[in-house]
């Protein structure tokens, strides 16, 4: 009933937001996405997002404000606190160039390290709350639960038993003092100005303080997967230690200080997939079950412990 | 033993099998005889093969890189060729692009 208003409403305002300065209109718009969590909407250069309904002002807020201090790594947005529209939180951004999921030998993962490293580095304001990584895990797994029964369900939550409470978002997390994105992923990486300009990190909603490892830990878990070949996984790896980033020892084995977050995004996104394919009514595709398949194989082996706490 | 300079203690290192004394106070560094030459070995091996972009596979040039012992069999395995894989075909569109 409401999606229909925020959307026309939402493009209106990236319209009027894109024509401040140029009130000629010769620009096509298009809808980035409109999914439960966020409606992204461009106009010409100008891109509006409405946030998850029930995001709380005094979490966005700061979380923005940091972008906008910090526009070597973060893209800066528009406008520096969020406007509200049918009761949603709504902010502005330029538009950026994002990576192609159709040309994986394209995706900047050199970039990706860099970035990551250059905002573990950056000392946290005072006002900015948690990371939200593990929080977005626990999420996932209790969607999962309510989803009903699947010969997958068993192994992805005996697999989420074997972590640390943290990881669970059940206490609190090891790190409280580093910056972290919280939800890195190939769709947080856009290039501005567009087409060719400097990648920059997207997504603010997850940022604040926490166990660095865990931005480090959705490659990690596509290369121990078998998703990410070793290759991309390794300049990736590089790139964030030839930059100090503070997540993983500067050289040697990472996976004491990855193994944790690792296991957790595994889960994540074996929990994901099953809810996804039981809503969809149809069976585990090939990739789908290899998610599934490391979690029933974490069950036989113990996590790590060091998580965390190397430098 | 104490710094030359200053005077506080010194630590001492071991880095690839040279022993190195560094000041805790003025961070300064000490040498024993013989030491400096084997840094420079050291080094000039290093610098041989030219720039080392991905240091881990220049080091262990057969060995993939380190993958826990929950990961898919062999780590990535599944990408023998250049760009094989067709998990990674599959995967990269959708399962890398998403929360």
């Amino acid at each position: 009933m409401t999606a229909y208003p925020l959307l026309a409403e939402l493009s209106r305002r990236a319209g009027a937001k894109a024509h401040e300065a140029t009130p000629a209109c010769p620009c096509g718009a298009a809808t980035l996405a409109d999914r439960p969590d966020a409606t992204v909407v461009r106009h010409a250069d100008t891109v509006a997002k409405a946030h998850a309904p029930g995001t709380d002002p005094a979490g966005l807020t700061p979380r923005l404000a940091l972008a906008a201090r910090l526009p070597d790594i973060l893209l800066a947005p528009l406008a520096p606190a969020p406007a509200a529209l049918h009761g949603r939180l709504v902010t502005f951004w330029p538009y950026g160039t994002p990576v192609d999921p159709d040309d994986p030998d394209l995706a900047p993962w050199e970039a990706a390290g860099t970035l990551l490293a250059r905002l573990h580095r950056t000392p946290a304001p005072t006002a900015l709350p948690q990371m939200r990584g593990p929080a977005k895990a626990a999420h996932a797994v209790a969607r999962l639960r309510a989803a009903g029964p699947h010969p997958a369900v068993a192994p992805v939550l005996g697999a989420w038993h074997t972590l640390p409470a943290w990881a669970r978002a059940e206490a609190p997390m090891p790190d409280t003092t580093t910056l972290c994105h919280g939800d890195l992923h190939l769709g947080q990486l856009v290039r501005h100005p567009a087409p060719d300009g400097p990648w920059r990190l997207i997504d603010v909603d997850d940022l604040g303080v926490g166990v660095p490892a865990w931005d480090l830990a959705r490659p990690a878990a596509w290369y121990a997967c078998g998703l990410l070949p070793p290759g991309e996984w390794t300049r990736f790896l590089a790139a964030y230690r030839a930059q100090g980033g503070p997540a993983v020892p500067v050289d040697g084995d990472p996976w004491a200080a990855l193994d944790v977050p690792a296991r957790a995004l595994t889960v994540q996104t074996a929990a994901r997939s099953v809810t996804k394919s039981l809503a969809e009514g149809r069976p585990l595709d090939e990739v789908e079950q290899c998610l599934v398949d490391a979690c029933a194989r974490m069950g036989s082996v113990p996590p790590q412990l060091t998580a965390g706490r190397a430098k | 033993m104490q710094c030359p300079k200053c005077h506080a203690q010194m630590h001492t290192y071991n880095r690839n099998g040279v022993q190195i004394e560094q000041c805790s106070n003025c961070r300064g560094i000490f040498l024993d005889y013989g030491e400096l030459e084997a840094l420079t070995r050291l080094e000039s091996q290093w610098s041989q093969p030219g720039p080392p972009p991905p240091a881990a596979p220049q080091a262990y040039p057969q060995a993939a890189p380190a993958a826990p012992a929950w990961g898919a069999p062999q780590g990535g395995a599944h990408y023998g060729g250049h760009h094989g894989g067709h998990h990674r075909q599959k995967g990269f569109g959708r399962m890398l692009f998403s929360s």
